[in-house]
């Protein structure tokens, strides 16, 4: 009996671990927050969370800067994106594979400034990166540009 | 009342189509290194490819015209977001002995280097990935290059770079500097590369 409830014991802690492996994996780091100033929130699942430098991003998180607001971001395949203030940028999707660099990434600025440097994934495979805007579609052939959507 | 119902439907319709009355303004920044570049921006209307320095497109409601814009009004319109741009990632290589994983005195500059890069950045991420040549068994040079990574990651902490901000894997013979055929002894590729970012 006592051996029984061991095994079962043994099971739960997997089944936990299990379900903390499938939570880190549906959370997974895609970049970094290197540069903050003024306001900067995070949205992540319908929450907003203060942007610190240093923190974590995942897929589908938004950027939000506010009018003395600015930041910028390091993805894990060297990408850089700044925004200026007054600005949303929305992380849609990205994947990146660190062995053979490919991936995809697409981004939504859907008003403000961005500056872009584009990394691995786009030099790997060029359509495999996108920027959108409200009304276009940027495919990226270089690696620098800037993006404004204003009123 | 029909004026209302008229209203109500230009204001929806102002707001199904709120994104499009925005205006999209790309530029083409040249390249830090020269070489060329070009960006592809398409919408409702078609496609413009920018190809030069500075090449821009304006895409309003009513029209999508190119021009060309200036380093001054790039300076003028994203001074804020270029000023918010992270540091590069930088890159630093050491190079190791056949079948050794000790770090060489010359390669010790190079960390040294890395060090200076590491501490200049506010926010620090370090990857330390560590490379074979062709000589011995996959297994083997897995081991090897992950252990090269290692020794070079736990010099890094001991030089004062803080255990969670450096990561190490190894990545065997698979990716050669200089391609060369099994069991070829090749220097330039027995190394740690130490990507700063």
């Amino acid at each position: 009996m006592p051996r029984l409830l061991a095994s079962r014991r043994r099971i739960a802690r997997f089944a936990v671990a299990l379900l903390a492996c499938a939570t880190a994996a549906s959370g997974a780091e895609i970049g970094q927050v290197k540069t903050v100033s003024g306001d900067v929130t995070i949205e992540r699942a319908g929450a907003s969370l203060p942007a610190k430098a240093g923190a974590r991003l995942e897929a589908a998180d938004i950027v939000r800067t506010g009018a003395n607001g600015s930041a910028g971001i390091t993805m894990s395949d060297s990408s850089l994106l700044s925004v200026g203030p007054n600005s949303v940028l929305a992380l849609d999707t990205f994947s990146f594979d660190t062995t053979t660099h490919q991936g995809r990434f697409d981004a939504t600025l859907s008003k403000g400034s961005l500056a872009v440097v584009s990394g691995k994934i786009a030099k790997q495979a060029p359509e495999s990166m996108k920027v959108r805007t409200p009304a276009s579609v940027l495919g990226v052939r270089g690696t620098e540009f800037v993006v404004l959507v204003d009123d | 009342m029909r004026h209302a119902g008229d209203l109500a439907c230009v204001v929806a319709l102002m707001l199904v189509a709120g994104c499009a009355w925005r205006t999209t303004t790309v530029v083409l920044l040249p390249e830090s290194d020269g070489h060329k570049t070009a960006l592809a921006v398409e919408d409702s209307r078609g496609e413009v490819v920018l190809d030069q320095p500075y090449a821009a497109v304006r895409r309003t409601p009513l029209a999508t015209r190119p021009y060309q814009s200036s380093p001054d009004e790039v300076k003028a319109t994203f001074g804020a977001a270029l000023a918010a741009q992270p540091r590069r990632e930088a890159m630093f290589t050491l190079h190791f002995a056949e079948g050794r994983d000790e770090i060489s005195d010359e390669s010790r500059a190079q960390l040294d280097a890395a060090l200076a890069d590491i501490a200049a950045r506010a926010v620090k991420d370090v990857l330390v990935i560590g490379h074979t040549d062709r000589v011995g068994t996959d297994p083997v040079n897995d081991a090897l290059a992950r252990q090269r990574a290692e020794t070079v990651r736990s010099e890094l902490i001991r030089r004062g770079v803080a255990a969670e901000n450096v990561q190490a894997s190894g990545r065997g013979s698979r990716d050669p500097i200089v391609p060369t055929a099994a069991g070829v002894a090749e220097p330039r590729n027995r190394r740690v590369e130490i990507i700063v970012r």
